[in-house]
């Protein structure tokens, strides 16, 4: 058995071990945790499947940005765990039922019967001097430039929205009023005064 | 075990993890945290399904699409933890059963 495969099963044990963990852990910050070693072994997966760019971004931006969000967030917030647990037991059966059913109609549907060695054999492996960066973006900057571009006006938005929601208007916070500040005359700032001028004793 | 990973490996991981992401929506019903942690895991699930499409079928636009996924994603878990800090702000839970303000 060569390298790939072994990899394949050890990052895709992982994965899915870390899965389930997210899942079924009482602690809110070990939840975060193991999505974020979720994220880790998925984009080993990724590098498997030749995204290089791709795999970099996930860790980047979800292990650095957005897991670190949530992090903060589930320890900023002050919340009762005996009482979001309750009816975890009760939903259990009803949720496992419901994924091994979902599970089994998607194995039936993309199993190796459709997608298999058979039907879509595995690609060659690129040279070492491909770049995968370099296909992504020959194609992003091109192809997809105004998807690009919608893109980023989403990422503002939620920019904007973000801070917009969690902005907190306190009555006591100082403030600069920068139209007063220029519209400002002279005579508010500086008093002429005159006066005579006396003799030194 | 074959020595050649197929197509369909990683689509039935795919189908794994997008199974075990509706399981924990069912089973954690009431806490809004795990419950976007478990949207974030499916949008991996699908992520993996357009990268090994891509692979196996030579195509980039997989990747491109994976990309802004990433975007909208990343744009969805902040704008959902602002919503879940106002919440808490205004009625020190993040509870679902305490959320019925607008009787729906």
């Amino acid at each position: 058995m060569g390298i790939e495969p072994i990899l394949f099963y050890s990052f895709a044990t992982v994965l899915l071990v870390s899965a389930s963990a997210v899942i079924t852990v009482r602690n809110p910050v070990r939840a975060a945790l193991f999505l974020v070693l979720t994220f880790f072994a998925s984009a080993a997966l990724w590098l498997l499947l030749e995204a290089e760019f791709l795999a970099v971004a996930l860790v980047l931006v979800y292990v650095g940005a957005v897991m670190v969000l949530f992090l903060f967030v589930v320890m900023m917030l002050d919340i009762n765990l005996a009482r979001l647990r309750e009816g975890f037991i009760k939903f259990l059966p009803v949720g496992l039922l419901i994924a091994v059913v979902m599970v089994a109609v998607l194995v039936l549907v993309v199993g190796p019967e459709q997608f298999g060695l058979a039907k879509f054999a595995e690609p060659a492996r690129h040279n070492a001097d491909y770049s995968n960066s370099r296909e992504l973006g020959l194609i992003l900057y091109t192809v997809y430039v105004y998807p690009f571009e919608i893109a980023a006006v989403i990422l503002l938005v939620a920019i904007v929205a973000a801070i917009a929601l969690t902005l907190r208007h306190r009555p006591t916070t100082k403030y600069q009023n920068s139209t007063e500040q220029i519209a400002v005359q002279r005579n508010q700032r500086l008093r002429i005064v005159e006066m005579p001028s006396e003799e030194r004793k | 075990m074959a020595n050649e990973i197929a197509l369909s490996h990683y689509l039935i991981l795919g189908a794994i993890l997008f199974g075990l992401s509706i399981a924990g929506i069912f089973i954690n019903r009431k806490n809004v945290i795990i419950l976007l942690m478990a949207i974030e895991l499916m949008l991996l699930a699908v992520n993996m399904n357009f990268i090994a499409f891509a692979r196996y079928l030579g195509d980039s636009a997989g990747q491109v699409f994976v990309f802004f996924i990433l975007t909208v994603a990343a744009a969805e878990s902040a704008i959902g933890l602002a919503i879940l800090v106002v919440l808490f702000r205004n009625k020190r839970t993040i509870n679902v059963d305490d959320l019925n303000q607008m009787k729906g």
